[in-house]
């Protein structure tokens, strides 16, 4: 892509997230906020699984470990809810580096397996140590008014305007999501970037041109742990203040990775596309019908047709779409 | 001092963790055989395992007596996985192996939710396949339906060995495998070899669906979902590329398991899931490919 065209398409992105909110309802609002969250997880769950290539089925766990930094911190520790999102990712980062040790000695499945095995055993740890999470009740920021950033009249002041809540969760986290995706790219385009795809495409060509790659596999787990975090930290924001174990089942972490594959593992618009499509295609499928299971029914239908028609995901699509308009510029 | 151990108690635990490790085992070999002719593991499995059940249920609710819904059953589930593969997984057959194991993520949900749609969220239980009468040998007792399980999963897995040994259709499946491409060239078609393994892998997961579920008492369409982990960290125990090393991993697994619910109290039925898996953890740390798997030796 040509520089001019990056800056296009940057400055559409951002105009995009600034105009959503004049034409969407306020629930609406609060749905797209949840999938900015799942956009940053997904973004962290890029760099592992499309850059470094390590399958990771336990990132919703590094969610929770974000979300309950956040919920902790407000609701014990006296912190505003905002200045916890960067502690948050900090926490999940630690989590992330420790998830990705194994990586320096497992690949493929078994690297799946301990992942997976990181998701599956969160829920209970939560609940064993219910004396710092509150166990399976949960954690309830909705009355910790005064640590919250939208008060308890839920309007937010920016800059002289005010701002309904759900608007507001939109910017917040479409706003971080944009800059970390930012980051995100930098990172990518650069040396460690290099390393990283190195490692994807051969790990012994990689070891033979002197890439350390299990730190660099560690470094892509520890970096996504932070995405991850955050993510999970603004997840308790727009979950109405409100996290429990329940929230972080192993079902996130497979969700996760079904948004990162159905959006083509790659480009940013990929990686939205994907976030979109595991926040609205579930409740999509529970408009159809709410019969018993029906939805589970057209979610899944609705992962298989997308595998099935587009096997390089919504973002491959997108790019094949996009082609003829980029060869001119 | 001499610690007093009830060798009696620990005999009936072991032989119950064989049992339930039998039918983890059963459904390992299912994975290990889908895993070796695509390279993906099924998450769909054990749901597809459940959904069997489900039917053998509503058969014995028609007058079936048990063993009769089994073999119908078992039948059924062959050709249902045939007929899955063929529409499913063969459309992306040529995609990479994460796409792959997207879509048998999404036939996770499918078949979850059918079975919900089609049976209602209410519990079930169904008729014992064994005697729940215990036998007595040297003074231990032990269940004859536990003892029965450990027998039907052994003997599945025994038939399915023998097929691969012995049969030319099985020595086809396992060129297919190996090299899908020189298989091709000597007249062997690999794509439909894919789908007998499916076939094949699904009539296994009726089995251990129809072994775990009346020993459970009541259950309900996630009853699976547990087994399916247990029989992933089995197969992966044992080394996901053996057949024989996904029974041993996913019989030792059986038995570990059993023993810490019952001796170390600590663990709780909460956090039994997740020390187990950090204990395989440990053993993959130090032996990669896991107990029997091949390690894989690449020159360049």
């Amino acid at each position: 892509m040509s520089r001019v065209l990056r800056v296009v398409v940057a400055a559409a992105a951002v105009a995009l997230v600034l105009t959503l909110p004049h034409w969407l309802s306020d629930a609406k609002a609060a749905e797209f906020a949840r999938a900015g969250c799942f956009f940053i997880a997904i973004l962290g769950l890029n760099l592992v699984t499309g850059y470094t290539g390590q399958i990771s089925l336990g990132h919703g766990a590094l969610m929770a470990m974000g979300a309950y930094t956040t919920a902790i911190l407000t609701a014990d520790h006296g912190f505003g809810d905002l200045w916890t999102i960067p502690l948050a990712g900090l926490v999940a980062m630690a989590a992330g580096f420790a998830l990705g040790l194994p990586a320096r000695r497992l690949s493929g499945l078994y690297l799946a397996l301990a992942t997976f095995a990181f998701a599956v055993a969160m829920p209970a740890i939560l609940k064993r140590f219910s004396g710092l999470t509150g166990g399976s009740q949960g954690i309830n920021l909705f009355d910790k008014a005064l640590n919250r950033s939208t008060g308890a009249l839920g309007h937010v002041h920016v800059l002289g305007r005010a701002l309904a809540t759900n608007d507001f969760l939109f910017y917040l986290t479409w706003g971080i999501g944009l800059v970390l995706a930012g980051a995100a790219w930098l990172l990518v385009r650069g040396r460690v970037g290099r390393a990283f795809r190195a490692v994807r495409d051969s790990e012994v060509a990689a070891a033979s041109s002197g890439i350390n790659t299990g730190f660099y596999k560690t470094l892509a787990f520890a970096i996504s742990g932070f995405y991850a975090g955050v993510g999970g930290s603004l997840f308790v924001l727009v979950s109405n203040w409100f996290v429990s174990p329940s929230t972080f089942g192993f079902d996130k972490s497979l969700l996760l990775v079904v948004g990162a594959v159905v959006g083509g593992l790659g480009s940013l618009a990929g990686i939205a596309l994907g976030a979109l499509f595991i926040q609205f295609v579930p409740s999509w499928a529970a408009n159809l019908s709410n019969a018993p299971g029906a939805p589970s029914v057209f979610f899944g239908a609705a992962i298989v047709l997308v595998m099935i028609l587009l096997p390089v995901g919504l973002g491959g699509l997108l790019r094949k779409l996009t082609e003829p308009l980029t060869r001119r510029l | 001092m001499l610690l007093a151990v009830d060798w009696a108690g620990v005999a009936q635990q072991v032989v119950a963790g064989l049992s339930s490790g039998g039918t983890y085992a059963t459904l390992a070999v299912a994975l290990v055989l889908i895993y070796r002719a695509t390279g993906v593991v099924n998450f769909a499995q054990g749901e597809l395992a459940m959904f069997s059940t489900f039917v053998a249920w509503t058969l014995t609710r028609h007058g079936f007596a048990y063993w009769p819904a089994f073999v119908v059953t078992v039948v059924a589930s062959f050709a249902g996985g045939v007929a899955l593969e063929r529409v499913v997984i063969r459309p992306v057959e040529r995609a990479s192996v994460l796409t792959i194991a997207i879509v048998t993520i999404g036939l996770f949900f499918v078949v979850n939710g059918a079975a919900f749609w089609i049976w209602s969220p209410e519990v079930k239980s169904m008729p014992n396949a064994f005697s729940t009468r215990p036998i007595h040998v040297a003074g231990v007792a032990f269940s004859i339906s536990d003892l029965g399980i450990i027998g039907v999963s052994l003997l599945a897995v025994l038939l399915l060995w023998l097929f691969f040994r012995f049969t030319k259709l099985g020595l086809a499946m396992r060129a297919a495998a190996l090299n899908p491409d020189s298989s091709r060239l000597s007249g062997i078609r690999v794509s439909w070899t894919i789908a007998l393994g499916w076939g094949l892998a699904t009539a296994l997961g009726a089995v251990a669906g129809l072994m775990a579920a009346p020993p459970l008492g009541s259950f309900d369409q996630n009853f699976m979902q547990p087994i399916l982990l247990y029989a992933f960290a089995g197969a992966v125990l044992g080394g996901i590329d053996s057949a024989l090393g996904a029974v041993v991993g996913s019989l030792a697994l059986g038995v570990f398991l059993n023993l810490l619910g019952t001796y170390v109290s600590w663990v709780g039925t909460d956090l039994r899931q997740g020390v187990a898996l950090a204990v395989i953890l440990g053993v993959l740390l130090v032996k990669p490919a896991g107990l029997l798997g091949t390690a894989t030796v690449r020159s360049v």
